[in-house]
C-alpha cells in the first residue's frame, strides 16, 4: 500500500504521520502538496492534523477547494480509501465526504489530553483505546436525522468513554453529540477522527493504541 | 460598485458556547435582561457592479458552498445597493 499524505499550508501533523506509516507500519508514503493535481498512484490518502489555511472562515472550509482535494474527491468516488485525522476530519466533513460538522468545543477551551475511546462497528468492535486529542473545534454535530442514519448504518467508529469503557457525559471532552469521536462513510472506506493515532504508536509516547487504529483501518479497507 | 454584507449565524438549536459566554458576561455587567446571545460573523464584500443579477446568484451559491456551512449555520445577505 502506498500512502499519500496531503500537506496544506498550516498542516502540522504530516511528519508524525509519515514517520508512523513509513517506519512503524513499514508501508510506502509520500507527501502530496495542496496545489498538486496528481495523487501519484497512492492507494490511501491521508489528511493530517493542523490548521489548514489558518483555519480561516471555518476549519477545513478553504482546504476543501484546493486543487489536490478535487483529486481526493475523485479518488473517493472510485471507492478509494481515505483517513482524516483532526483537521483532516474537519476537511472531510466540509467536503461532504463524511456527514455532519465539527464546531467549537462546548467549553471554548482548546483540549489537549489523552482520552479513553470505545470502538464499535465491524472494524473496531468493542476495542478500548487510549489516544490523545488536541483541538479547539472538535464538537461533532449532526442533525437528529443525520445522527439516526449514522447509528443505523453503523458508521460510528469511536466514542469518548470512561476508563472502564462506559459512555458518559463526564468523559465527553468537547460536547460531541452521542460522544462521537470518529465516524466512517457508508462504504466504510473513508474514516474521520478527532483523536491523533499517529501520536500513540510507540511505547515511549505513552500508548501504542494508535497502531491498533491504523491496523483496523487497513484491515477494513482490505475487506470492504 | 456594489456592496453586500453576509451575516453568518449558528443555526437555532445548535450549541453556541461563545454566545453563552457573551450572555453571561453581559449579565455580569448589568444587563441581566439579555436572555440569549448568538455569535456569528460578518463578511463585507465589494463588487465591481457589473452583471448585477449574475453576481447576486453566484453570491447566493457561494454562501451555501463556502461562506457558511449549511449543516450548522444560516446566512443572510444584506445588499447595500449600487453606489456608482
Amino acid at each position: 500500500m502506498k500512502w499519500g499524505i496531503v500537506r496544506f499550508p498550516g498542516s502540522n501533523c504530516d511528519q508524525d504521520l509519515y514517520h508512523v506509516i513509513r517506519y512503524i507500519l513499514g508501508q510506502k508514503a509520500t507527501y502530496l502538496w495542496h496545489k498538486d493535481t496528481d495523487l501519484q498512484n497512492c492507494d490511501i490518502i491521508a489528511l493530517p492534523g493542523g490548521f489548514s489555511y489558518g483555519d480561516y472562515l471555518r476549519c477545513g472550509a478553504i482546504a476543501r477547494f484546493s486543487p489536490i482535494m478535487q483529486e481526493v474527491l475523485a479518488h473517493a468516488s472510485r471507492g478509494g480509501p481515505i483517513i482524516g485525522i483532526c483537521n483532516g476530519f474537519q476537511v472531510l466533513c466540509e467536503s461532504q465526504l463524511l456527514p455532519g460538522a465539527l464546531i467549537r468545543n462546548r467549553t471554548l477551551h482548546f483540549v489537549c489530553q489523552h482520552v479513553h475511546l470505545l470502538g464499535e462497528g465491524p472494524a473496531l468492535k468493542q476495542t478500548k483505546l487510549y489516544v490523545p486529542i488536541a483541538h479547539g473545534e472538535g464538537c461533532y454535530y449532526n442533525s437528529p436525522d443525520g445522527l439516526k442514519k449514522l447509528e443505523y448504518e453503523n458508521q460510528i467508529l469511536l466514542r469518548y468513554c470512561s476508563p472502564q469503557g462506559t459512555i458518559t457525559e463526564e468523559d465527553n471532552p468537547n460536547g460531541s453529540l452521542n460522544n462521537i469521536a470518529a465516524i466512517c462513510s457508508p462504504n466504510r472506506r473513508i474514516w474521520g477522527m478527532m483523536p491523533h493515532p499517529e501520536r500513540a504508536c510507540e511505547a515511549a509516547l505513552g500508548s501504542t493504541d494508535g497502531l491498533t487504529l491504523f491496523r483496523c483501518f487497513l484491515q477494513q479497507i482490505s475487506t470492504a | 460598485m456594489m456592496k453586500a454584507k453576509v451575516l453568518v449565524t449558528p443555526k437555532q438549536g445548535i450549541l453556541d458556547p461563545q454566545g453563552v459566554a457573551v450572555q453571561h458576561a453581559m449579565s455580569q455587567l448589568g444587563m441581566s435582561c439579555v436572555t440569549e446571545a448568538r455569535v456569528g460573523k460578518v463578511i463585507e464584500l465589494t463588487f465591481t457592479g457589473e452583471n448585477e443579477q449574475k453576481t447576486r446568484e453566484k453570491l447566493d451559491q457561494l454562501c451555501q458552498e463556502l461562506l457558511s456551512n449549511p449543516v450548522v449555520e444560516d446566512y443572510h445577505i444584506l445588499w447595500e445597493g449600487k453606489t456608482a
